[in-house]
C-alpha cells in the first residue's frame, strides 16, 4: 500500500499541491436476514479502492478509482489535481488547513470474536430460532431478523508524512415483529429499530444482546398494540428510553453541531443549523444536568464513531459539546477549525469508503449519565403522571434542527409512579432548545447504553455513516404529545 | 465505460468457476462527478469510476449472492465460491424460481436509449462553469448560493447461464441550487440524461426569485390550508407509497394497499402509470433478474388497479389467498436482485396530466383565494404505515397566497398528512413534468392544488 501511496504523492508533489492525501480502503461485509422463516438476504460484498484528496490553488479536488495499477492511481491523482484547479476558478477565499502533526501508527478496534469466523450455519440457525419465537405469537404477521458484519481496513498517507493503518470490525443484530389487523400495522423491534444494535465489536455483541430470550415478548407487544389505547394529545411529562434518547441526541444535538452545516456548506441538501457562531459559549442549550460530549476515543466505548484517527489523519478526541447545559463546542475539521478560532481540528472527518471524500461527521455524540444512582424504575416511580416512550418509529426535524417530531413503536402511561396502560402510536414534538431545557432527570451509568446508528445520511453524493450515541433514560417536563395524529382524519 | 462485450468476457470467467446449477452475473457501476458549492465557492469537487460485479448462484433450490469491485480471475473465483458457500448451507426454498431464459429480455423490444456523449464528456472545468452561472446569479442579487452540478455515465447489465443478456447505459446531468438571503431562501433542481437540457442559470434565477420574494417571512398559525405543491414537493410525498405497490408487500401484509386494491382510494382525477419508456423518464428497461419492464397502470381515475410483481412473487401470489384480490398477476419486470426481502416496486412513476384542464402554477395561484404555495419539502417520514400518514417540513420558499396573488413568505410548517387524503383532495393539476426532489426518486408528476392540507406546527424560520 505504501508503494501505491508513493505513486500518488509523487504525482501530487510534482503538480505543486499544497496538500494531498491517499486513503486505500479494503472493505468486506456480510448480510444475513430472514423473513417469515425463509432466507431474505444472504450476501457477501467486498470493495477495494483508493481515494485521493488534493488541495491546490487554495481549493479541493478529489478523485477515486478501483484501478490500483500504477497507471490507474497516477491518472487518478492527476485527475484530482485537475479537479482542484477547476474548483479554484469559483471561490471567495482559499482553504486554510489547521496544522497537524504527522503520525505513523497501526490500530485495530477491540474485537474478541472475528464475526467472519462464525459459520453461516450458526448464524442462520440463530436467526431462524428468533424467527420461530416471534411467529409463535398468534397475530404476528411478519417476522424479520438480521445479522450484519463489516471489516473495514484503511491505509492513510499524506504529504505531511502520516502513515496510518486502521482496522475496524463492526457487528449489527436485531429483529422486528409486525402485526397487521383491521386497519393497523403495528411493529416492535429489538433491541432497537434500524436493524437493532450496532457497535464496533465482533461476534461477542450478538451473544450479549440476548436476542432469542426477548423475542417472544417483542412479538406479544406487537400484537397487543392493536388493543392498546391511542396515545392522548396534550402536554405531558415524558420519559424516553435510552435508545430513543440516543436518536434525539443524534438529530437535535449531533447534526446542528456539525460546523460545515453551521457555515452553510450543507445548505443545499442537509440544511444549516440554528447554532450560529454567536451561540458558542453563550447559548443555554439545555438544563444544568445536560452534559454532552463528542468522543471518538476508545475509552468512550465501542461506538460506531470510535476510531484512533479520523480520515484526514487527526487523532480521535473528546470534545465537550454541552457542559452543565451550556453550549461549548462544534464538530470541526482541519479546514473549518480556524473559522471558530481553534488551533486544531476536532478530528471528526470521516468518509463512507474509499470512493467518498471525508466530511465532518458525528463520532460518538453521547449524553453523560446522571451522577447520582437512578434506575429507570426509580425514574418512573418518581413521575406522577406522564408517558414513557420506547423504540423509535418515525423521526423528522427541520433543516436548521429546531422543530422536531418523533414517534415511537410503543408507549405506556405513567400514573402515580407506575407504568399503567399501553399506548399505541405515541409521538412527541418540540423545539430543540426548549426541549433540552426541560430535562430534569437522567438515569445513572448502569442504565447507560452506547447505541449505534448505522444509517446516518449526509453529503452529496450521499454518504451513509455509522454514529454512536450513549444515553440513559431521561425525563422531560411539559412536552407536547400526540400532535402527529392531530387532524389526520 | 464497461462495454457490453466486456460484460460477456466477465461472465465467461464466472461460468468457468461456477459449479452451481445456475449462475447469474450483474455488473453495474458508473463514472460520476459532482461539484458542490456553498457560500458562492466550490467547496467539494469529486470524481470516481467504480464498477461492481455481483454473482448469484442457484444450487439445489437455494440461492445466494456475493459482490466485488475487483475483476481479476482470483477475485471472480473467490466471489463465486463465496456465493456457493452462502447458498449450500441453507434449507431449500420451494419458492425459488429457476433463472429466466433469454426470452425474458428481448433486446428488440421498446428502447430506453438515454446515453448522450455531450453529458458523458463534461469535465471539471465545464462543471465549474455551470456552477459559476448559478453563483453569478447569486452575486447579481446579493444572495449566497449553495448547490451541486453533477454528471454521470452509468451501466447495468445482467447475464445468466440460461442465455439471458441485458445491457443498459445512460447518462445523467443534474443541477441543484439554493439561494440564501438574510431570512429566506429559494431552491430549484433539475435532472436530465442530456446535459443540453440543463440550464443552471435559469434554475438559479428561479431560486433567487423565490428567496427574494419570501424575505421577512410572517408566521401563520398551523391548521388545514389549501396548498399548491410544486412538482418536487409532490414527488417527495407520493414517493413514500410506491414501496407498498408490489405483490410481496401484500403477501407480507405491510402494504397500505392490503384490502384496498380495486377500491376508489383517490380522487377521480388521479391516474398513475409505471412506464420506464416514457420520454421524460430515465432508468433501465429490465429488472433485477433481467426481466423486461412492462408498462403497468397502477391507478386509473382514483381506483387502484394493478400491482407490480417479480417473477417469484407472481408465482407466490398465484398460490395465495390474494390471487383474486390484487388484479392481474404476472411478472411485470419490477423485481429487485435476488435474494432480497422487499420483492419489487415501481420506480418509473408517471402521473397522467389532466386531459383538458391543466393549470399552470400561476393559474392555480390566480384562482386561489387563500392558500399556501410550497416549493419543497424536507425530512419526510412515515408516521402511520396503513393510513400513509407522513410528517415533514416545508423548506426554501413557502408563500402565503391571498386573493389570487403571492403575498409574502411564511415561516416553515410541519405537516402531518395522509397521502390517501391528499390524493383525494386534489382540486387542480398542472401538466406532468420531469421533476427531481431530495426525498424520493425522480418522477413525472404535476404540480397539485390540494385542499385541507394538514399543517400541525410552525418552526422558527
Amino acid at each position: 500500500m505504501k508503494e501505491l501511496a508513493s505513486w500518488v504523492l509523487n504525482v501530487c508533489n510534482a503538480g505543486g499541491v499544497q496538500y494531498a492525501e491517499a486513503r486505500v480502503v479494503d472493505e468486506r461485509q456480510r448480510a444475513l436476514a430472514t423473513k417469515n422463516g425463509k432466507i431474505g438476504t444472504a450476501s457477501d460484498a467486498e470493495s477495494l479502492g483508493i481515494g485521493i484528496r488534493v488541495l491546490a490553488d487554495g481549493a479541493w479536488g478529489f478523485a477515486a478509482t478501483e484501478d490500483l495499477t500504477r497507471a490507474g492511481v497516477e491518472t487518478t491523482a492527476a485527475l484530482a489535481l485537475e479537479i482542484a484547479r477547476a474548483s479554484a476558478t469559483v471561490k471567495e477565499q482559499d482553504v486554510q488547513l489547521a496544522p497537524e502533526k504527522s503520525y505513523v501508527d497501526d490500530w485495530t478496534s477491540p474485537c474478541k470474536v472475528d464475526p467472519f469466523t462464525i459459520s453461516i450455519e450458526q448464524n442462520l440457525d440463530l436467526l431462524m430460532s428468533i424467527d420461530a419465537e416471534l411467529r409463535a405469537v398468534n397475530g404476528v404477521t411478519l417476522a424479520e431478523t438480521n445479522l450484519n458484519f463489516r471489516r473495514y481496513e484503511q491505509w492513510f498517507y499524506n504529504t505531511e508524512g502520516s502513515d496510518i493503518h486502521q482496522l475496524i470490525h463492526q457487528t449489527g443484530a436485531g429483529y422486528a415483529a409486525y402485526s397487521f389487523e383491521g386497519s393497523e400495522i403495528q411493529k416492535r423491534s429489538y433491541p432497537n429499530s434500524f436493524g437493532g444494535q450496532w457497535q464496533n465489536k465482533g461476534y461477542e455483541l450478538v451473544d450479549e444482546l440476548k436476542l432469542v430470550e426477548n423475542a417472544r415478548q417483542i412479538g406479544e407487544e406487537a400484537v397487543a398494540l392493536h388493543t392498546a389505547d391511542q396515545c392522548p394529545e396534550g402536554v405531558f411529562d415524558i420519559v424516553l428510553d435510552s435508545s430513543q434518547l440516543g436518536l434525539q441526541i443524534h438529530e437535535s444535538v449531533g447534526h446542528p453541531i456539525e460546523l460545515d452545516r453551521v457555515l452553510g456548506m450543507e445548505a443545499n441538501f442537509a440544511g444549516t443549523s440554528f447554532l450560529t457562531l454567536d451561540k458558542l459559549n453563550h447559548l443555554k442549550y439545555g438544563s444544568d444536568i445536560v452534559n454532552v460530549v463528542a468522543d471518538a476515543t476508545e475509552s468512550h466505548g465501542p461506538g460506531l464513531g470510535t476510531f484512533k484517527y479520523d480520515d484526514e489523519g487527526v487523532p480521535a478526541q473528546c470534545t465537550p459539546i454541552i457542559k452543565d447545559g451550556q453550549f461549548r463546542g462544534y464538530l470541526s475539521s482541519r479546514d473549518t477549525a480556524h473559522m471558530i478560532g481553534l488551533q486544531r481540528s476536532g478530528g471528526t472527518m470521516r468518509a463512507e469508503g474509499w470512493n467518498r471524500v471525508p466530511m465532518i461527521r458525528m463520532t460518538n455524540i453521547s449524553i453523560l449519565p446522571g451522577e447520582k444512582p437512578l434506575t429507570l424504575d426509580q425514574l418512573i416511580a418518581s413521575t406522577d403522571h406522564g408517558i414513557f416512550f420506547k423504540t423509535n418509529r418515525s423521526w423528522s426535524i427541520d433543516d436548521k434542527r429546531y422543530n422536531f417530531q418523533f414517534g415511537t413503536e410503543i408507549g405506556w402511561e405513567i400514573k402515580g409512579g407506575k407504568l399503567t396502560r399501553m399506548l399505541k402510536n405515541p409521538s412527541y414534538s418540540g423545539i430543540t432548545t426548549e426541549f433540552w431545557n426541560s430535562m430534569d432527570a437522567i438515569c445513572s451509568r448502569d442504565q447507560w447504553t452506547l447505541w449505534g446508528t448505522p444509517n446516518c445520511g449526509k453529503g452529496q453524493p450521499q454518504q451513509v455513516m455509522g454514529t454512536g450515541h450513549g444515553a440513559s433514560p431521561a425525563r422531560f417536563r411539559g412536552v407536547k404529545v400526540g400532535t402527529a395524529y392531530k387532524g389526520a382524519e | 465505460m464497461l462495454t457490453k462485450q466486456k460484460t460477456f468476457e466477465i461472465f465467461d470467467r464466472v461460468r468457468k468457476y461456477s459449479k452451481a446449477d445456475e449462475s447469474e452475473l450483474i455488473v453495474s457501476g458508473a463514472k460520476s462527478s459532482l461539484t458542490r458549492f456553498a457560500n458562492n465557492t466550490i467547496t467539494q469537487n469529486v470524481s470516481e469510476e467504480n464498477y461492481v460485479l455481483s454473482v448469484r448462484v442457484n444450487l439445489d433450490g437455494k440461492t445466494a449472492r456475493a459482490t466485488t469491485n475487483k475483476f481479476d480471475d482470483d477475485s471472480i473465483r473467490r466471489v463465486v465460491e463465496a456465493a456457493i458457500d452462502l447458498a449450500k448451507v441453507q434449507e431449500p426454498d420451494p419458492d425459488l424460481q429457476p433463472l429466466p431464459d433469454r426470452s425474458a429480455f428481448d433486446p428488440s423490444g421498446p428502447v430506453a436509449a438515454r446515453t448522450y456523449f455531450e453529458t458523458a464528456s463534461i469535465d471539471a472545468r465545464q462543471r465549474a462553469e455551470g456552477v459559476a452561472q448559478m453563483v453569478d446569479v447569486a452575486k447579481k442579487h446579493n444572495l449566497t448560493a449553495a448547490g451541486t452540478y453533477a454528471t454521470s455515465e452509468s451501466v447495468e447489465a445482467i447475464l445468466n447461464s440460461k442465455g439471458l443478456n441485458a445491457y443498459h447505459s445512460q447518462t445523467s446531468a443534474e443541477a441543484s441550487v439554493t439561494m440564501i438571503a438574510d431570512d429566506s431562501s429559494g431552491w430549484q433542481k433539475a435532472n436530465y440524461p442530456d446535459v443540453r437540457l440543463l440550464d443552471p442559470r435559469r434554475l438559479g434565477e428561479i431560486a433567487a426569485e423565490k428567496a427574494l420574494a419570501s424575505r421577512h417571512p410572517k408566521e401563520l398559525p398551523p391548521g388545514k390550508y389549501t396548498v399548491i405543491l410544486e412538482p418536487a414537493a409532490v414527488l417527495d410525498l407520493v414517493g413514500f407509497m410506491f414501496w407498498d405497490w408490489g405483490g410481496q408487500a401484500i403477501l407480507d401484509e405491510r402494504s397500505f394497499l392490503n384490502n384496498r386494491i380495486g377500491e376508489k382510494l383517490f380522487g377521480e382525477n388521479i391516474s398513475i402509470i409505471d412506464d420506464v419508456y416514457h420520454p421524460l423518464q430515465t432508468g433501465c428497461p429490465f429488472d433485477g433478474e433481467g426481466v423486461r419492464r412492462k408498462r403497468v397502470p397502477l391507478v386509473e381515475n382514483g381506483v387502484v388497479q394493478r400491482l407490480v410483481f417479480a417473477r417469484g412473487t407472481a408465482e407466490k401470489v398465484r398460490q395465495s389467498e390474494y390471487v383474486d384480490k390484487v388484479g392481474p398477476v404476472e411478472a411485470t419486470g419490477h423485481g429487485f436482485p435476488i435474494p432480497n426481502e422487499i420483492g419489487e416496486m415501481p420506480a418509473n412513476i408517471v402521473f397522467a396530466s389532466p386531459a383538458d384542464k391543466a393549470q399552470s402554477i400561476e393559474q392555480m395561484v390566480a384562482a386561489t383565494e387563500r392558500g399556501i404555495l410550497v416549493t419543497r419539502l424536507w425530512y419526510i417520514r412515515e408516521v402511520d404505515p396503513y393510513e400513509k400518514l407522513l410528517t415533514g417540513m416545508t423548506r426554501d420558499g413557502t408563500f402565503l397566497v391571498e386573493n389570487g396573488k403571492l403575498q409574502n413568505g411564511l415561516l416553515n410548517f410541519r405537516f402531518n398528512q395522509s397521502l390517501i387524503h391528499l390524493l383525494s383532495n386534489v382540486e387542480a393539476m398542472s401538466e406532468s413534468v420531469r421533476a427531481s426532489g431530495e426525498e424520493s426518486f425522480d418522477m413525472v408528476v404535476p404540480a397539485l392544488k390540494v385542499r385541507d392540507f394538514n399543517f400541525t406546527e410552525v418552526t422558527k424560520f
